[in-house]
């Protein structure tokens, strides 16, 4: 049967080929042989160009009506721009009635006062407000105006001046408002393209920062040196590009998220290894770590030349506003033009600046103040290890002292209102005036939430001791279902 | 809108490739003799990226002697400016221990608190000494003081919305409220001219941003419809959630009120919010100082989120966002600068408590309306001089910021050094503040200018204007006109015989077509009687009778046109003796212009003349323009149907 199909497969294509070939065997055409599969060719080229000069087929496109837009307009519903408010919403901070140094009125009540990072004990110094009193008298509040337009007064370039030479630095540039500074610098130099390696803690404004930055932003476990050296180890091995895009680490020096400190010596060991460069944000550290307020630079020995870019807030130690980046002349020239933070708002009010100059003369004249915050430190670090249900997970000298539940309840939302009856009680029993961590919804940070207490060198023993007897008291009670 | 001659637009870029080619030949010469100074080290990319490097390095360090003047006093009216020298090619500047006293018109400060204020200071030195510079806190943990919610309640009064937020930074303001307000899958729309804090928060949140042209409402509403219909959130493709858009009420590199009213309208009809920044505008516009909304008569209701700073008016730091009591009480739960951020420093918020105080008169005196209507008439007046000097004046009425367009790069430091050097202090702005060819000089008017301050920064300007050439525009208007009139002439009497060639041109092909219509007729007649012998008589016949028939046709379409071509060469006689009659009058004009030059006595004369002369001669142009308008069409007309005579002709 198949040997019958193939005979008359083979007899219908020997009589194609023979009766294609058959009446123009003998044609010669310009002395090519005009045979069968010629033929063929050639209709198959007539037809594909046939088919290439045919309009191609498209569903023929109606646009709508100038009614149908509007009905589709009509129809459209957006959501509100605010979700419906629930209760938790509607908490208001306290409301302070005097200076919020050590003590501060709430209510007409005098409180103890830890939730303000005022570290060096620096507000309500006669110094500092009798410089921004004639500051005020000579310059007036406001500058009116962005650095490059008439808004640079002298106090600013003074205190410059003055932060750089602290700091060892070549030079350093103001920013009018702490929380600008970091995320202005890192879209300065950080450009779609590079490459950001960043600890997973950092805080908000670093977050806004590397967003804005469009960079590749690689996260690393907080505080963890060996998933840093892994990380770098893995973008950098076998990539020759690397060599070529700007690679950045950044870190916090205190974090204020967790109060852990991040290990300089070791990062810096890393950057070298890995030609990465240094990104800190000193805003809890400057003017608290190492034997004269430098830093956490001066803290771990490590010169400050070795860290690219440094900033802070001075809202913190300096008892004032504003912030400050630091670093070569080059790094700060560039964000003189290119710092969208710097460049496109008002400087920072003069008065502010003479605090801050004023701030770390105080500083520069009186270490022993830094002594002081110490034994605070450690003194509430004492008082604190015996607290039923919290646990100090803060680093020995951080001056924010960050207590975590031991036990969370699931939620960092039903974590936050467990604390938060904590520091709503002890206020309102006790006159302890301390708080939790907020969370806003921008927030990418997922490190568990805790209470902060921020030391100052100006608490005193007392202060200290109530602060720990009043927490131990009111986590006894409210932690009882949560030891 | 800004006004640029592709003539200025390429001696601008021509003054950028200037820079560029000798920049870039620096670099090489740096490269080759400098190798070893390197900035980088080894292994890593440079840090600064290469294109914004070169241009502060090659182009910014070259004249940034004229930008970030450090000044040694109050920002007021006068201001003193610490002169700078540079000892490496102004690389880097060093105050000198001298300073000279000058004229401000660069400073936001528009109400005049700036300087001490017999009201406001002693309030703000005792809330100092109270409250302490700072409370080293965020406003949700111990950054809330007494005075931070008076002064929410003020200002949440004073533009007429029922709740407000303060924060310590005006571009934190704008950069931390979007975000939280929109989110993944909403859409922003903004305007093309928006500050650099709005285009920072847009890109923070994550929505999609779309810009509509600086200031133009229909475009806008294009936008709108267009997004709402066929606009989807990327990756689930559904319709937007919401949409945002984004205005400011005076544009601060422009000196421009948003057009409010009309944008109000368009979000309202397709139910886009609207964020307002009054940065420059609230408390310096407006009959008691409340904004645009008051001067361009915008209920605040309709406007969802109302945003500000402290900076300008008020003379303090920082912004607030006034807004309904519930997106309130969401941005007090959400917005990180409420959270994180140290609050506004309760000095900079006595300031502004103060200064509001002034404003509404609750002070006790009525030294906030005199402010007010010092601000205003300031304004007015020296933007109506700067105007009539021949600069492009960018800016409305009423607007204490106005741009005065400079174009070339180069004229920016000309400008700034020699205003300098006679005293007044302007501020020049360009890219990347501007668009590249759009480099600026602007002036802010202040409150605590007073009439010969204005007068001497006019005639300064005047005279450094005239020196770098930036009046683009020819001075006083009479002669101006004259000039313009002249020129418009030149242009007519083209026209006019570019019409006598069209028209001439007709006529020929007129008669060639009348020639040919005229040919075939006689061709078949020859043929019909050559062909009579011909049995088919009958056919031929009738051929012949179409043919006629075609003939009489063309003869009627022929007379008309001709008729036509007539009426068109009278109206050109008609337009020859207009243009004659031009000629004459502005010969007259001219005589009367030089003759009012030669004798100032008579100069007032001559100029009420002129203005007659003008008048008159503005008629006739109306005239000259009807009848060409009409000549034109005619032609057009015969053209018309003398083309199509040739295309459809039997043969």
């Amino acid at each position: 049967m198949a040997s019958a199909v193939m005979n008359m497969t083979t007899a219908a294509l020997d009589w194609v080929s023979v009766a294609f070939d058959a009446p123009l065997a003998r044609a010669v055409v310009f002395g090519v042989h005009i045979d069968g599969h010629l033929v063929v060719e050639v209709l198959l080229v007539a037809v594909i160009l046939f088919q290439l000069t045919r309009k191609s087929y498209k569903p023929p496109k109606k646009p709508l009506t100038e009614k149908e837009i509007d009905d589709l307009c009509e129809e459209w519903v957006p959501e509100p721009l605010h979700p419906s408010i629930s209760e938790d919403m509607k908490a208001e901070p306290p409301t302070l009635e005097s200076a919020a140094g050590p003590h501060t009125i709430i209510d007409g009540k005098e409180v103890v006062n830890f939730a303000s990072a005022n570290y060096l004990g620096l507000i309500g110094n006669e110094k500092i407000i009798d410089s921004c009193v004639s500051s005020l008298e000579k310059y007036g509040v406001g500058s009116c105006g962005p650095r490059g337009f008439y808004g640079t007064i002298d106090v600013h370039l003074d205190c410059e001046e003055r932060i750089a030479k602290f700091m060892g630095t070549p030079d350093s540039i103001l920013y009018s408002y702490g929380i600008s500074t970091i995320f202005s610098v890192i879209p300065a130099f950080c450009k779609k393209g590079d490459i950001i390696v960043a600890d997973e803690g950092v805080h908000w404004g670093v977050q806004n920062g590397l967003h804005l930055s469009r960079s590749t932003v690689v996260y690393f476990k907080h505080n963890d040196m060996k998933s840093l050296e892994n990380t770098l180890e893995k973008l950098t091995r076998g990539n020759k590009q690397a060599e070529k895009i700007r690679r950045y680490i950044v870190v916090e020096a205190v974090y204020q998220n967790s109060g852990q400190i991040a290990p300089l010596d070791e990062i810096v060991q890393l950057k070298e290894k890995y030609h990465f460069r240094v990104i800190l944000d000193e805003s809890h550290s400057f003017g608290v770590l190492g034997n004269s307020g430098r830093g956490l630079a001066e803290y771990y020995g490590v010169p400050v030349e070795k860290i690219d870019i440094i900033t802070a807030g001075m809202g913190n130690a300096l008892a004032t506003d504003g912030g400050f980046c630091t670093g070569s002349v080059r790094v700060v020239d560039h964000q003189r033009l290119s710092s969208s933070g710097y460049v496109f708002s008002a400087s920072l009010p003069p008065f502010l600046a003479s605090a801050a100059v004023s701030a770390v003369n105080y500083l520069e004249g009186n270490p022993s103040v830094l002594t002081s915050l110490r034994s605070n430190i450690a003194l509430l670090w004492k008082g604190l290890s015996d607290v039923p249900g919290l646990t100090i997970g803060s680093h020995p000298l951080s001056p924010i002292v960050f207590l975590k539940l031991k036990k969370s309840t699931g939620s960092s939302k039903g974590d936050l209102e467990l604390l938060n009856n904590i520091a709503d009680r002890m206020l309102k029993e006790d006159s302890v005036f301390i708080v939790s961590t907020k969370r806003s919804v921008l927030d990418k940070c997922r490190l568990p939430v805790g209470i902060r207490l921020f030391v100052s060198a100006g608490h005193s023993e007392s202060d200290i001791r109530k602060v720990s007897d009043s927490l131990r008291r009111v986590a006894t009670t409210t932690l009882a279902e949560h030891l | 809108m800004v006004r640029l001659t592709y003539l200025t637009a390429l001696t601008t870029l021509l003054g950028y490739v200037v820079f560029f080619v000798f920049g870039f030949l620096r670099d090489l010469f740096r490269e080759l003799f400098d190798w070893s100074k390197s900035d980088d080290l080894r292994g890593y990319a440079p840090i600064c990226p290469p294109f914004e490097d070169f241009y502060t390095r090659r182009i910014y360090h070259r004249i940034q002697d004229c930008f970030a003047r450090p000044i040694a006093s109050a920002p007021d009216a006068w201001i003193d400016v610490v002169e700078r020298y540079s000892n490496d090619n102004n690389k880097t500047l060093h105050r000198s221990s001298t300073a000279s006293r000058c004229l401000n018109l660069g400073s936001y400060n528009y109400l005049g608190f700036a300087a001490g204020d017999e009201y406001c200071t002693p309030r703000v030195i005792e809330s100092l000494k109270k409250y302490a510079p700072t409370a080293c806190s965020a406003r949700a943990d111990a950054g809330t003081t007494r005075l931070h919610v008076e002064l929410e309640e003020l200002i949440a009064r004073f533009v007429g919305k029922p709740a407000a937020i303060t924060f310590g930074m005006g571009y934190v303001t704008n950069s931390s409220i979007i975000p939280v307000l929109v989110g993944e899958g909403g859409l922003i729309i903004s305007d093309s001219f928006n500050h650099n804090s709005i285009v920072s928060g847009a890109r923070a949140s994550g929505a999609t941003v779309h810009v509509f042209r600086h200031n133009s409402p229909s475009h806008l509403e294009e936008v709108l419809r267009e997004q709402i219909v066929k606009g989807r959130q990327p990756g689930t493709h559904r319709p937007w959630r919401k949409i945002l858009v984004i205005v400011e009420g005076i544009y601060s590199m422009e000196g421009e009120f948003c057009k409010l009213p009309e944008i109000v309208a368009i979000c309202k009809k397709y139910k886009a919010y609207i964020y307002l920044d009054e940065a420059h505008s609230i408390g310096a516009v407006g009959k008691s100082g409340r904004g645009v909304c008051e001067l361009l008569g915008v209920d605040p209701a309709d406007i969802d989120i109302m945003m500000g700073t402290f900076t300008k008016s008020f003379g303090s730091c920082g912004g607030y966002i006034a807004a309904s009591e519930e997106i309130i009480r969401y941005l007090k739960h959400a917005c990180p600068a409420h959270l994180y951020a140290t609050s506004m420093s309760p000095a900079a918020v006595q300031q502004v408590i103060s200064a509001i105080k002034v404003v509404l008169g609750e002070d006790g005196s009525n030294r906030g309306a005199k402010k007010l209507a010092q601000i205003r008439e300031g304004s007015n007046y020296f933007r109506s001089e700067l105007k009539k000097m021949g600069f492009v004046v960018l800016g409305d009425n009423d607007s204490p910021v106005m741009a005065i367009m400079l174009y070339n790069l180069a004229k920016l430091p000309a400008f700034s050094r020699a205003c300098l050097r006679q005293n007044v202090a302007v501020v020049t702005v360009g890219y990347p503040a501007t668009p590249v060819l759009l480099a600026r000089a602007r002036i802010c008017i202040s409150a605590s200018h007073t009439r010969e301050d204005l007068n001497k920064g006019l005639k300064v300007i005047s005279e450094v204007g005239g020196l770098v050439g930036a009046k683009c525009l020819p001075a006083e208007p009479e002669k101006t006109a004259a000039v313009d009139k002249l020129k418009r002439l030149k242009t007519w009497r083209k026209v006019s015989s570019i019409m006598f060639a069209a028209a001439f041109t007709a006529v020929i092909i007129c008669s060639v077509v009348a020639a040919v219509v005229a040919a075939p007729p006689v061709a078949a007649a020859l043929a019909a009687a050559a062909s009579i012998p011909i049995p088919a008589g009958k056919w031929i016949d009738s051929l012949l009778k179409g043919y006629q028939d075609a003939l009489e046709r063309q003869k009627g379409i022929l007379n008309s046109m001709r008729v036509g071509t007539d009426l068109t060469l009278k109206d050109l006689d008609i337009i020859q003796v207009l243009v004659d009659k031009l000629e004459i009058q502005i010969h007259s004009l001219l005589d009367a212009s030089d003759f009012s030059l030669r004798d100032e006595d008579a100069v007032r004369f001559g100029i009420e003349e002129i203005r007659k002369k003008l008048e008159e001669f503005m008629k006739s142009v109306d005239s000259l323009d009807q009848q060409a308008d009409r000549c034109n069409r005619d032609i057009r007309r015969a053209r018309t149907v003398v083309l199509q005579k040739i295309i459809r002709h039997p043969n």
